[in-house]
């Protein structure tokens, strides 16, 4: 990697400070274990990183009655070790869990996981976020079994990496950010993530000189599931995963939102298969209905189809295992 | 005397025991040095500068911006490149010496290289592409075999290009002293690792001195010290400072060698109760820019009456291919296995018996059929089989899947020093290297059971060209090679010694023995002298004796044998739903001849084993068409194995005379050929398709099961 200034600050005005106005000149640290490997494989050469490990205020969780407050730099471990968060939220142990690399765990924070950078192997070789080459995007007629099959309109067709997106979206979570102004905004954590339209925006809506502080989880009492379609065990990423929250009152379900992981350069809300489970009876049968309505609007690319299957089975099994219904086979 | 014969099975004190590796604590602390943990004064770091293109030509290679970058102490280009031709991402075009890796880095990245580049060629799964030379082989009459069948089957099968991963990479650290060149390299060739070095370097081989302890892995890519490796030694000369030179992963798994593909489209002839007439292949792939052989097919079952098989190379523009652990026979084991098996399913015959029912068509049948009734045993067989598809219903389908391998494994030549000092101790020095096989474990063994002592007794020094020299550790020759050069050389220092003895005792040097730290007379064992009271004898004079490896001398007296079978059977569960298949069991069942280490000789199964599950389910260099670049040139993406990912594994060595009675046998390469095989039959046969192409990935079970499965 190519040598940069390395600073620490302890609070986050000092931290803001440090940081540049323009993507690349200057880079946040929080455990490192996206950002040294995006420096190891040039995705990015700052001038400056800034770590936040200093902050504490940044790892701090905050309970209310109806919500909790998880700081950005919590670990991947603590959060699926906290008691609320496995009493009210199986969906984000899980998902944490999942991950599975007890390093990864224990290093990796929770605003790391929703900022990493995709996977996309275009991306990792050298060509930009939008995969190009000559001006031209390498990935439609290039090797993407890995790529998008929604929200791929272009430019951009990698997949958003994050496990804990979709589940955290789901759920209702928004975000705290603080910016140049050292003011702090709020934002849904869906609108949090959006997909590059040029080569010079990053997949979320934060500014370079901007910290993402905090998520805020509403706590309300609903049942919550995520199903991810893994083959390796560990040090792995999921082929597709589907993350499920609705309020079950007797077997019906409300409230339904249905959010897909791995699939899209963001976490993908699947309005059309919520909407097709609100109000029902959550059965076998409406379950593997809303699962087919969730594959709606997919578009495959060349070597991606097997995706919209994989699609379809996660969101029913999760919505299963939401409910409690108990798999045949 | 003592004869050098492999002692009788009442008659071992060590050889086939379970004994740990002597060098197991020194890598779990990490006190073993491999070549990257050489850290010598004023050590310099090297880096390649490395082609970015896959094809094209070099117009010129600019040293001047690397010359000036910080830390650089010397630059390298190759000068023959220049208007040389790219052949594939990763080509080495120079060379960087910095004071430390990131400024060699950054100096190599600063090397302008300017190409004109053209399209390459990297796809090698379609036929259309491959136009070397064909290699035809025939036997009956294939026509006439197939029109003996009642049914024949027909079918596509393939693996791709995957490459040996070593977790050390290929490198050495090198520093040139008082004119002699050192050089701590990562090989599986200590004696003749500099070979080929000396007119590059200047230095010559009798002026450089290698030295490997420790091995993170080689399976085949590393037996010269290649380009990087002269490039390594030119720049400790050059520079007069140490230099370290080891690959990072993405160039390592590009340009450090790899597995060729094959792909094939297959028919069998068969009659309604199994019996096989024809099998016919026409086989391609690619070794990348080096060669291409599929020379075994149809694999194992070879006298098949009527066999054609066809094969043609694909010239890529990737790294070469090199040997990978049993070369060419994995891929062999995959197309003809998976080739049978769907015949047997085309006509509703169990495999097992399918198997048996044509193992006349072998050149081991009485081995098999022992390997298969035992293999079958392990993994519950009778219970568990089921026909093609007809397993439970549900979405998870449950399979079992058999493969049969061969292999040949004979001892290379190789030489050993055996001394006994004044003192009593021991010491045998080999030229070979441990690979993390146990290698030096096997050495100390038989040196104790030949002389009567613990292993703890002996001092085993290897991994030096200085020692008395020794093969490559290719090929599965290592054990046989060492394990017999070490015993002639311990028996004649010890008869040397029971000579000397004899007097003290009053008998002749034939009545004696040396057992459990005694030297005593066979038919009284209470005329006894400890060993130690015994080597005093010796006065000031170490007694030092040869003992040479002759692989036909030593095959024709029942030291080493060739050629061993193995039988393993994977069960396997395939989600039709998602295309994810699990692992639940492998059994591997393995002739070795004589057995020295049955705990080594175990790790070598299990290893073996989860290095085919690795290829079965994840494993596959993938390069896009466009650019000719390595995807999945990072451990994320080219897959290994973990330990939650191979199931319960099983291991079962073959014992007793009939094959001890062959003497020793190389264990490397036979395991690791079969995995693959079986664990795609057992999907065959948990959900009712063949999934053509490995490895066995979500999207190519859900594909195949979308084309015809029974989901
Ligand atoms: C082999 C492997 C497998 C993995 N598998 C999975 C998986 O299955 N699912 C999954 O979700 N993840 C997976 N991960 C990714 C892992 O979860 C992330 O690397 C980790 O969560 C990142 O956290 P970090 O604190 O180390 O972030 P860093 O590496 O420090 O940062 C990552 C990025 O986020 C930015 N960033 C970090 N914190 C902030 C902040 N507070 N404000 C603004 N920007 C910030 C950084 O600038 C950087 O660009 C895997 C990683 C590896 C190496």
């Amino acid at each position: 990697m190519k040598s940069f200034e390395y600073s620490a600050p302890n609070t986050i005005e000092e931290a803001i400070e440090s940081l540049g106005n323009r993507w690349g000149e200057t880079e946040i640290m929080a455990g490192g274990t996206d950002l040294v490997t995006s420096l190891k494989q040039r995705i990015t050469a700052p001038q400056r990183v800034v770590s936040l490990k200093n902050i504490s205020t940044l790892r701090e969780i905050h309970e209310s009655s109806d919500l909790i407050q998880i700081g950005a730099m919590t670990t991947l471990a603590d959060l699926s070790n906290h008691s609320t968060i496995q009493k009210h939220f199986p969906s984000l142990v899980e998902a944490a869990r999942s991950i599975s690399s007890p390093q990864i765990l224990n290093a990796g924070t929770l605003g790391g996981d929703l900022c990493q950078r995709p996977r996309c192997w275009y991306f990792r070789n050298g060509y930009g976020l939008l995969a190009q080459n000559g001006g031209k995007s390498l990935i439609p007629a290039g090797d993407n079994r890995y790529h998008a099959i929604f929200g791929n309109d272009g430019p951009a067709y990698f997949v958003s990496a994050s496990s804990l997106g979709p589940p955290l979206i789901a759920l209702g979570a928004s975000v705290s950010v603080v910016g140049a102004d050292g003011k702090s905004r709020q934002i849904a954590l869906d609108d949090f993530f959006r997909i590059p339209k040029s080569e010079s925006e990053r997949e979320t809506s934060l500014k370079p000189n901007e910290i993402l502080t905090a998520i805020h989880i509403p706590l309300s009492g609903l049942n919550n599931s995520v199903y991810e379609i893994r083959h390796r065990h560990g040090l792995d990423w999921p082929y597709a995963t589907a993350a499920v929250a609705f309020k079950l009152s007797g077997s019906k379900a409300s409230d339904v939102r249905i959010v897909l992981g791995h699939v899209a350069p963001t976490p993908w809300l699947a309005s059309k298969a919520g909407k097709s489970l609100e109000g029902a009876e959550v059965t076998m049968s409406s379950a593997a209905h809303c699962a087919q309505s969730a594959t709606q609007g997919a578009k495959t690319l060349s070597g991606n189809a097997y995706k919209v299957p994989m699609v379809k089975t996660s969101v029913k099994r999760a919505i299963l295992i939401a409910a409690g219904i108990q798999m045949k086979g | 005397m003592a004869d050098a014969k492999w002692p009788k099975a009442g008659d071992r004190s060590l050889i086939g025991k379970r004994i740990s590796r002597l060098d197991g604590p020194e890598k779990v602390t990490g006190s073993a040095q491999y070549a990257y943990d050489v850290n010598l004064p004023g050590l310099l770091y090297a880096k390649l500068v490395t082609s970015a293109h896959a094809k094209g030509k070099i117009i010129a290679i600019d040293l001047s911006d690397a010359e000036s970058s910080s830390g650089v102490k010397a630059v390298w280009k190759d000068e023959g490149m220049v208007g040389g031709e790219i052949r594939y991402v990763g080509q080495v075009l120079g060379a960087v010496a910095a004071e430390t890796e990131e400024q060699a880095t950054e100096a190599a990245l600063k090397v302008n290289v300017d190409y004109e580049v053209q399209q390459p060629q990297v796809v090698d799964s379609d036929s259309q592409f491959a136009t070397g030379r064909e290699s035809k082989r025939e036997s009956g009459d294939i026509e006439a075999g197939l029109k003996e069948a009642d049914v024949v089957a027909e079918g596509k099968y393939g693996l791709p290009v995957i490459t040996h991963c070593c977790l050390e990479p290929h490198g050495q650290t090198a520093e040139v002293r008082d004119g002699e060149l050192y050089i701590w390299p990562s090989t599986q060739n200590v004696s003749r690792y500099a070979d080929g070095m000396d007119d590059a370097v200047g230095i010559p081989r009798s002026k450089t001195h290698v030295d490997c302890q420790y091995m993170g892995g080689g399976f085949g890519s590393k037996f010269g010290s290649d380009k990087w490796g002269t490039l390594c030694s030119q720049l400790a000369k050059e520079t007069g400072r140490p230099v370290k030179l080891l690959l990072d992963r993405n160039i390592e798994l590009m340009i450090a060698g790899n597995r060729p593909s094959a792909y094939g489209e297959f028919k069998v002839g068969i009659k309604n109760d199994g019996t096989i007439t024809a099998f016919q292949a026409n086989v391609w792939g690619t070794g990348g820019v080096g060669g291409y052989g599929m020379r075994w097919l149809p694999y194992i079952y070879e006298k098949i009456p009527h066999t054609l098989v066809t094969t043609r190379g694909i010239r890529t523009n990737r790294g070469g291919q090199r040997a990978w652990r049993a070369p060419a026979h994995p891929q062999c084991a995959l197309l003809t296995m998976s080739a049978l098996e769907d015949a047997a399913a085309k006509i509703k015959m169990d495999a097992l018996e399918f198997f048996r029912h044509n193992i006349q068509l072998t050149d081991k049948p009485d081995v098999y059929l022992e390997e298969l009734e035992i293999a079958a045993d392990l993994i519950g067989y009778k219970e568990k089989s089921h026909l093609r598809g007809e397993g439970t219903p549900g979405s998870v389908k449950r399979g079992l899947g058999i493969s049969l391998h061969r292999w040949g494994g004979l001892g290379h030549p190789s030489e050993c020093d055996l001394s006994i000092n004044p003192d009593g101790s021991v010491t045998a020095e080999i030229g070979t290297q441990d690979l993390g096989t146990g290698a030096r474990t096997v050495i100390a063994i038989v040196v104790g059971e030949t002389l009567g002592l613990p292993i703890e007794a002996i001092t085993v020094r290897i991994g030096r060209n200085s020692y008395p020299a020794s093969g490559a550790s290719g090929g599965s020759t290592t054990v046989g090679g060492t394990s017999t050069a070490s015993r002639l050389a311990s028996t004649s220092a010890l008869n040397e010694l029971l000579k000397i003895v004899a007097p003290h005792l009053g008998v002749s040097a034939d009545a004696l023995e040396a057992k459990q730290g005694v030297i005593r007379e066979i038919n009284q064992p209470t005329n006894a002298i400890q060993w130690t009271d015994a080597c005093s004898l010796l006065g000031t004079n170490t007694l030092v004796k040869r003992g040479v490896n002759d692989r036909n001398e030593s095959r024709a007296k029942g030291f080493i044998d060739s050629n061993v079978g193995g039988v393993q059977i994977a069960d396997v569960s395939v989600d039709t739903e998602t295309g994810i298949v699990t692992m639940n069991q492998m059994v591997a069942v393995q002739d070795c001849g004589l057995i020295i280490d049955m705990k080594t000789a175990e790790s070598q199964v299990f290893g073996a084993l989860i290095m085919g599950i690795t290829s079965a389910l994840y494993e596959e260099a993938l390069y896009d068409a466009e650019t000719g670049v390595m995807l999945n040139a990072d451990m994320e993406f080219y897959r290994l194995a973990g330990i939650k990912d191979i199931g319960n594994l099983k291991v079962h060595m073959m014992t007793g005379k009939k094959y001890e009675d062959r003497g020793v046998i190389g264990l490397g390469e036979p395991p690791v050929i079969s995995p693959a095989a079986a664990i795609s039959n057992a999907v065959a046969n948990a959900c009712g398709v063949r999934v053509p192409y490995l490895p066995l990935t979500p999207d190519r079970v859900l594909d195949a099961l979308e084309k015809g499965g029974i989901a």
